[in-house]
């Protein structure tokens, strides 16, 4: 009986990621909004079912062009990307961020950049992401947890951001932070990590093309538990690396110190590259479940942009520098 | 000696004082009442958690992910696991508060509390086995070996395993009642194995498993006093004898 179940499933994917609801937001809204109604009239639980749509904050609609960048696999829905994840100023259970990341103030949004830059400051969000010139990138998404999504992110390539700010000779590797505020976010009152949150990459990990810097999914701006206003996205590093809702971004000479590292070196490296070869002490890397599917599929080397990143570590020990 | 008086005072006049005498919950509970009445009443309560994530996936197979999350077996194993320790916990408590005298036929249910830990423990690893690997053998070995987590869970449910199977009237006859006994404080080992499996599974520092484990701190350290009794007596009765 549960093994059947997989097939009903995949097809319920289907429909809400379709070609239909993904070109056209507006049906692709009602749609969801017509799914929600319905399960109240079958179950009775208006809360449960409508806490989802009730909360979400109103996103613009955003301009872009798409790219190549494509891994043709079928995409996460919507509905998933947006109710499953780890946010952990929101609380540390999957469902925490999208009850209570809308208590969040994104707008206006400020970040401030120092260290060695030639153009460092306090900038807006508008100074810093160029939206006329946004760009669709899906890609996969491997969590440390050995689940996986694939995404349309929107966005500006990484680099395009940081040379703004002129990153001089001495600016090694460069470090964010994400924005802490414990009137919004109730989980900075629990010590689950040293709050704020830090992130960072080695400088050429950060100027590599696939390292992006995102305002949006699926057609709109970022959902708050997916790291609004703006996040980053390293689709070859585990889904930690991508430090959420930025408030500072500081180039640095030495290795900058990141949370999931300073909680747990010998479970979480600075790198945190997907590697399937490189066991984590609490999950197996060599396989993942890919969001709305039944079985386990495998892990791909970098998360399946191998042939594009491996240079970047090329003489390391992977093993060692994980 | 003084702090130890006022505690017994605290103690007794708690007890005393009849809280549970007031809710309704008297000394006249029966036998037969508890048997007929609270014991399938308690049943269906602890199959309300399986009835949850039925319901879960009912409604993921609906469309709505609200319940059992977008990753349905994650959320799937992490209740089963939850409520298999829960009800370990209970089942723990059943004996301290037990010595209430108005709570003295918890003890009736007892047994089928530590019967629907074990359950919950089964399905929990069931799920595992079937939902997340798919029977893929060589990778729940290599979990079991490599996961110590993992490893320290699989060890807590081989232990509650003769726990379950010496459960009933006749297995304790045969086995003699000392023994059986001796055989059944396995679930204190087991307990805070399962406090080190839920501490190691979770990610950073957080509060739960440290609740978890404060509660089974204090019901193990609640059965000291009635140990030190019990043995003293024992040697009591020994040199008595002699």
């Amino acid at each position: 009986m549960l093994i059947k179940k997989p097939h009903a499933w995949q097809m319920a994917e289907n429909e809400v990621t379709s070609e239909a609801h993904y070109k056209n937001r507006r049906q692709f809204l009602r749609a969801m909004g017509i799914a929600a109604t319905g399960s109240v009239a079958v179950t009775g639980f208006p809360g449960m079912a409508l806490g989802l749509t009730a909360k979400a904050k109103a996103v613009r609609d955003l301009d872009y062009k798409t790219t190549e960048y494509d891994p043709g696999e079928d995409q996460t829905s919507f509905q998933a990307v947006t109710s499953y994840n780890n946010f952990y100023e929101f609380g540390t259970a999957k469902s925490d961020p999208a009850d209570y990341a809308h208590e969040m103030t994104t707008d206006p949004w400020s970040i401030t950049v120092e260290g060695h830059c030639g153009n460092g400051g306090q900038f807006a969000l508008e100074d810093v992401i160029d939206f006329s010139s946004l760009e669709e990138r899906i890609y996969r998404h491997r969590c440390v947890e050995a689940w996986s999504m694939v995404i349309p992110w929107l966005g500006v390539p990484l680099a395009s951001v940081l040379q703004k700010f002129g990153p001089t000779a001495e600016a090694k590797y460069v470090q964010f932070e994400t924005y802490a505020n414990r009137d919004e976010m109730w989980g900075l009152s629990r010590p689950v990590l040293n709050w704020p949150y830090v992130e960072g990459l080695r400088m050429d990990e950060a100027m590599h093309p696939l390292a992006f810097m995102s305002v949006g999914l699926y057609g709109k701006e970022l959902l708050n538990q997916n790291g609004a206003p703006l996040r980053l996205v390293v689709p070859w590093k585990y889904g930690f690396k991508g430090i959420k809702s930025i408030i500072a971004i500081r180039f640095v000479s030495d290795m900058p110190r990141t949370s999931w590292n300073e909680s747990n070196a010998r479970e979480y490296g600075f790198y945190s590259n997907v590697n399937p070869s490189v066991q984590h002490p609490r999950w197996s890397q060599s396989t993942e479940r890919r969001i709305g599917e039944f079985f386990r599929r495998d892990t791909l080397m970098f998360n399946g942009y191998e042939e594009e990143v491996a240079s970047l570590y090329r003489g390391m020990d992977l093993s060692r520098y994980f | 000696m003084a702090m130890r008086k006022k505690w017994h005072r605290f103690i007794g006049a708690w007890t005393s004082a009849g809280i549970f005498r007031d809710l309704g919950l008297a000394m006249s509970l029966s036998p037969r009442v508890v048997r007929k009445i609270i014991k399938p009443t308690v049943f269906i309560l602890m199959l309300l958690p399986l009835a949850w994530v039925f319901y879960g996936w009912w409604l993921y197979i609906m469309g709505d992910l609200s319940l059992v999350t977008a990753n349905p077996i994650e959320y799937t194993n992490r209740h089963l696991g939850d409520w298999a320790m829960r009800f370990l916990l209970v089942t723990l408590a059943v004996r301290p508060l037990s010595r209430i005298k108005s709570l003295v036929w918890l003890m009736q249910l007892r047994r089928m509390v530590g019967l629907f830990c074990f359950f919950y423990a089964f399905l929990h690893v069931s799920s595992y086995v079937v939902l997340d690997q798919f029977f893929d053998w060589p990778e729940i070995l290599d979990d079991i070996l490599k996961r110590q987590f993992i490893t320290v869970g699989m060890i807590t449910l081989t232990l509650l395993t003769p726990l379950a199977m010496t459960s009933t009237k006749a297995m304790i006859k045969r086995l003699g009642s000392l023994r059986w006994q001796k055989l059944h404080s396995l679930i204190y080992l087991a307990s805070v194995l399962v406090i080190f499996h839920y501490w190691m599974m979770v990610k950073g520092n957080q509060l739960e498993p440290k609740i978890y484990a404060f509660i089974v701190a204090a019901l193990l350290l609640s059965r000291l006093p009635q140990r030190v009794k019990k043995r003293s007596k024992l040697a009591q009765e020994k040199a008595g004898l002699q």
